[in-house]
């Protein structure tokens, strides 16, 4: 410990002498941009993903339910200057009105004001106008542009209220999703289906972190940071109720895409819902500091047509709303099948087991 | 530091000073570590902000550092924040405490201090011909209660704070994340920083409107008196009524971590949502506490340098008053995400885009100021000019972010964080950087450099903007707050707003050239180096002013 604490504190040192020499220093790091620090050692024994083991999984086919690959520029960051494209009706009607109500305005009031700056500095500089007046007092343009910016929030409001409206009047769900944030995963249930399973952040193949039982992630996941090992699937032009919570600190489960942040406050039950009618993968990250690895439980939602989901559902030992369990409904205590990768004990009801229990075979 | 504060305060000025006698200064120790005065306990601020602001500044050099590429390569290394371990997790808890720090500094012991401790400490008594402040005694403890304070802080980044050293549960302190989540002492420490720091602010602001109601020179009536003051009046009441609720919730934090208490913890019944409204209580107060002053510095600035009164005198106090009152019910909007209700995010949103108004009043207001004047363009207006346009940015995001259903996608991305830099980064530190130029010959007697504190603006004002305003892209393609690593998607604008942070420095490097140059051989400044437009009461008084200053009161008529 105490080598340690002398090295931060020459460390301190360094850091507080040199705030100016920082940028020059930046650019030495440009040489080495591979991800999580190749250089350094392996960590010690960190347990990661509790679980998934890699003799339990078959092979991953791209392309098939539960691994579609992701359109390039639809539910991830694309780099551009713009909000994502959105594929919900409330995500449509936000961006509708940000992109051509409320991003306009901010436009035009910055260049208003830009625009009246310019003028006094260049019409009332000393040289031009070496007399100043001695005006200190206008009621009228003092009203007007106290009335002018309340009728500007009122044009604002309208719409913005409209569009809390719609958000909290959401049609009758289709579906249900339970979300747990956990420090660092989620846990997704379908208590209408009887399914639930972990997902974690894909790791790197170079990431000296990864387990060798854990698989790294391929382009075909999904971008690297944003692709997890198990995804969200939800039937497409479903509504879907999404019941957030969390059992260890605040997590906020956020996808972009969908127009939806709900914070997963410990001990309560927060709802928030989407329709989404397009098919694809999309992403998010959780958007509530939660501790060291925050940044790296990232939520992957693939949105697949109907028939499709009710083979998910199926392959995962889940059964649609109605139809017949295919076994007693599992439960926490339900056994857990020994991890054995066939097709047949995909089929068993393996999953809805807590945190750290082995997820699912498949 | 003693070189400074001696350069930066008054020398002894025999040949010249009118108030010879009155200008017997204590000894080193008496007079810089027991001191009554008001000039000098200003000056102790001031050296003590820009302390902090190295140290907040150097440390976003590390956070811009690490973000410059995607993956972890600053983090990993022998970093003063927990060396250079190999633990992954480690690593990131840094990038945590990092974040925390920077901005517990910045907002406790940078611009509070700059603003509230240095400039109205110094000027408030001065510009209401008052000859100290009314507590003489508590100014000093104020200021002193900061420095361990501030010690608290830094010495929570060598204890434990869970994953690793330090408190990393970022500014807001958010419960449970610094309650069960936080084992160790560092969020302790933190917690005890905070209570120093509020007690400090609120004696401090005791002190304030002690003064500012009790020691006018005869005829300064509330209506006379500089807008400066009124904004150091209302951010004093700000203080005194937001800090206690702070105080109040940290303090239940402490006894959730140690005593066993919940509540926060809804096992035993408590509401994890239930600090965040307690701190935004506080926090919403708090912003305009750091901007407010600024306000009142630019108010100066703008009419000094037009060579005219301010426009809508009156309209403009009353604007930080009203400001100052609705800051107090729009808390919430800080908290849209968190599971309210829809009537509940209705009103924050409309209590939310009010203050646009009082707010617009206040830029329109500085415009109609520059309007018709005879305008000159030293450093500080530079700097004021810069401010009002900037801020203006700031301001319609924050329109933007006022709207319930739309903050639902910005909430926590960077689009935020472009928004709070830019009415403060860009709006606080401009403000002070335009009132530091301004009064600077007045504090130290001398003139400081004019083409650098120009290239200083350009280099700064490119430099900011560079900085934060592609975070507005980042946030509105999606990139999440506080993270220490990204997706490839995000690279190109965080590499932008890693370049615009070099120049940033390179402009704050100038800054200190600047101002060591000037301390050391700047001309002597006179009485009143702005002219005719400087027409508040410091300017009458010497440069720097006597050390006991209005033995007889001026009046004004």
């Amino acid at each position: 410990m105490s080598p340690g604490v002398q090295m931060r504190l020459i460390g301190w040192a360094i850091a507080l002498a040199a705030a100016g020499l920082t940028p020059a220093a930046a650019q030495t790091p440009a040489a080495t941009p591979t991800p999580a620090a190749t250089t350094t050692a392996p960590p010690a024994s960190t347990a990661q993903n509790p679980g998934t083991p890699a003799a339990a999984q078959p092979a991953i086919v791209p392309g098939t339910v539960g691994h579609m690959i992701p359109t390039p520029d639809v539910g991830e960051p694309n780099g551009s200057k713009g909000i994502q494209t959105q594929v919900t009706p409330i995500g449509q009607e936000a961006v509708y009105f940000h992109d051509y109500w409320l991003l306009p305005l901010c436009a035009v009031i910055s260049a208003f004001v830009l625009i009246l700056l310019l003028i006094a500095l260049t019409k009332y500089r000393r040289s031009a106008n070496p007399v100043p007046s001695r005006n200190s007092h206008n009621t009228t343009i003092e009203v007007i542009w106290t009335l002018v910016p309340v009728l500007i929030l009122v044009a604002i409001a309208i719409p913005s209220i409209r569009l809390l409206r719609h958000t909290y009047t959401p049609p009758p769900a289709d579906l249900t999703v339970k979300v747990t944030g956990h420090q660092w995963y989620w846990t997704y249930e379908y208590p209408d289906n009887g399914v639930s399973f972990d997902s974690y952040m894909l790791k790197e193949r170079n990431d000296p972190t990864r387990q060798a039982s854990q698989r790294a992630r391929t382009d075909d996941d999904g971008p690297p940071l944003l692709a997890a090992d198990e995804r969200m699937v939800l039937p497409a032009g479903k509504v879907v109720k999404f019941i957030v919570t969390a059992d260890d600190v605040i997590h906020s489960f956020a996808v972009p895409a969908f127009w939806i942040k709900q914070d997963a406050n410990p001990g309560q039950l927060h709802e928030t819902w989407a329709k989404i009618d397009r098919p694809g993968v999309y992403f998010g990250q959780c958007s509530e500091l939660c501790g060291a690895r925050h940044g790296f439980m990232p939520i992957a939602v693939e949105v697949v047509p109907p028939a499709q989901f009710q083979q998910w559902i199926a392959s995962k030992g889940g059964h649609m709303p109605g139809a017949a369990p295919s076994a007693p409904d599992s439960t926490a205590i339900s056994p857990v099948s020994t991890a054995s990768p066939t097709a047949a004990a995909a089929a068993q009801p393996a999953a809805a087991t807590p945190a750290n229990a082995a997820p699912a075979a498949h | 530091m003693s070189t400074t504060a001696d350069a930066l305060h008054l020398k002894p000025h025999d040949a010249h000073d009118a108030h010879h006698d009155a200008d017997h200064k204590p000894g080193f120790f008496t007079r810089w570590f027991m001191s009554t005065n008001h000039k000098d306990i200003g000056t102790l601020y001031l050296i003590f902000a820009i302390t902090a602001g190295v140290i907040g500044g150097a440390i976003s050099g590390i956070m811009r550092w690490e973000l410059m590429e995607p993956g972890i390569q600053v983090l990993n290394r022998a970093w003063p924040i927990g060396a250079g371990t190999a633990n992954f997790d480690e690593w990131t808890h840094h990038w945590n405490v990092l974040i925390t720090a920077h901005g517990l500094i910045m907002v406790f012991f940078t611009v509070m201090p700059a603003m509230m401790g240095g400039f109205g400490n110094w000027f408030v008594p001065l510009m209401i011909g008052a000859p100290d402040m009314a507590f003489p005694r508590m100014n000093n403890i104020s200021f002193w209660l900061l420095v361990p304070s501030f010690l608290l802080l830094l010495g929570s980044t060598f204890v434990s704070g869970g994953t690793g050293l330090g408190a990393g549960t970022g500014w807001t302190l958010y419960a449970p994340l610094s309650t069960s989540g936080s084992s160790g002492p560092a969020v302790d420490m933190v917690i005890f920083s905070l209570h120093l720091a509020g007690a400090s602010s609120i004696l401090g602001a005791i002190n304030f409107i002690t003064t500012i109601f009790n020691m006018r020179a005869p005829g300064m009536t509330l209506h006379k008196m500089p807008l400066f003051v009124w904004s150091v009046l209302v951010t004093a009441f700000l203080l005194l009524l937001a800090l206690p609720v702070l105080a109040g919730a940290i303090t239940m934090l402490l006894t959730d971590r140690n005593f066993g208490t919940t509540f926060f913890d809804a096992a035993g019944g408590g509401n994890v949502v239930l600090y965040q409204h307690l701190f935004w209580f506080f926090g919403h107060p708090e912003v305009y506490i750091m901007i407010l002053p600024g306000f009142g510095m630019v108010s100066q600035i703008i009419a000094t340098f037009s060579r005219k009164p301010i426009f809508g005198y009156l309209g403009m106090a009353y604007a930080m008053v009203s400001i100052g009152v609705i800051g107090f019910v729009v808390w919430a909007h800080h908290m849209f995400t968190t599971g309210m209700s829809v009537d509940e995010k209705m009103y924050f949103t409309a209590a939310t885009m009010i203050i646009a108004v009082p707010t617009g009043v206040k830029i329109f207001s500085w415009i109609a100021t520059m309007w018709g004047g005879s305008l000159t363009f030293e450093t500080p207006m530079l700097f004021a000019i810069g401010f009002i346009f900037l801020f203006t940015v700031g301001g319609v995001t924050g329109v933007v972010l006022a709207n319930g259903g739309v903050d639902t996608y910005m909430q926590d991305t960077y689009y935020v964080v472009a928004h709070f830099h830019y009415v403060l980064s860009l709006g606080a530190i401009f403000s002070i950087f335009a009132g530091f130029y301004y009064w600077f010959p007045k504090m130290s007697g001398k003139l400081y450099n004019e083409p650098l504190g120009k290239l200083h603006f350009f280099l700064m004002f490119v430099g900011v903007n560079v900085v934060f305003f592609p975070m507005h892209f980042l946030g509105l393609d999606g990139m999440p707050r506080r993270i220490p690593d990204y997706t490839p998607a995000f690279a190109y604008w965080n590499k932008i707003a890693t370049i615009g942070y070099m120049v940033t420095v390179a402009g704050v490097a100038v800054f200190f050239i600047n101002l060591f140059w000037s301390l050391a051989a700047g001309k002597r400044a006179p009485n009143n180096p702005w002219g005719e437009g400087a027409t508040t009461l410091e300017w009458t008084l010497s440069s720097p002013p006597p050390f006991h200053q209005y033995s007889t009161l001026p009046r004004i008529d």
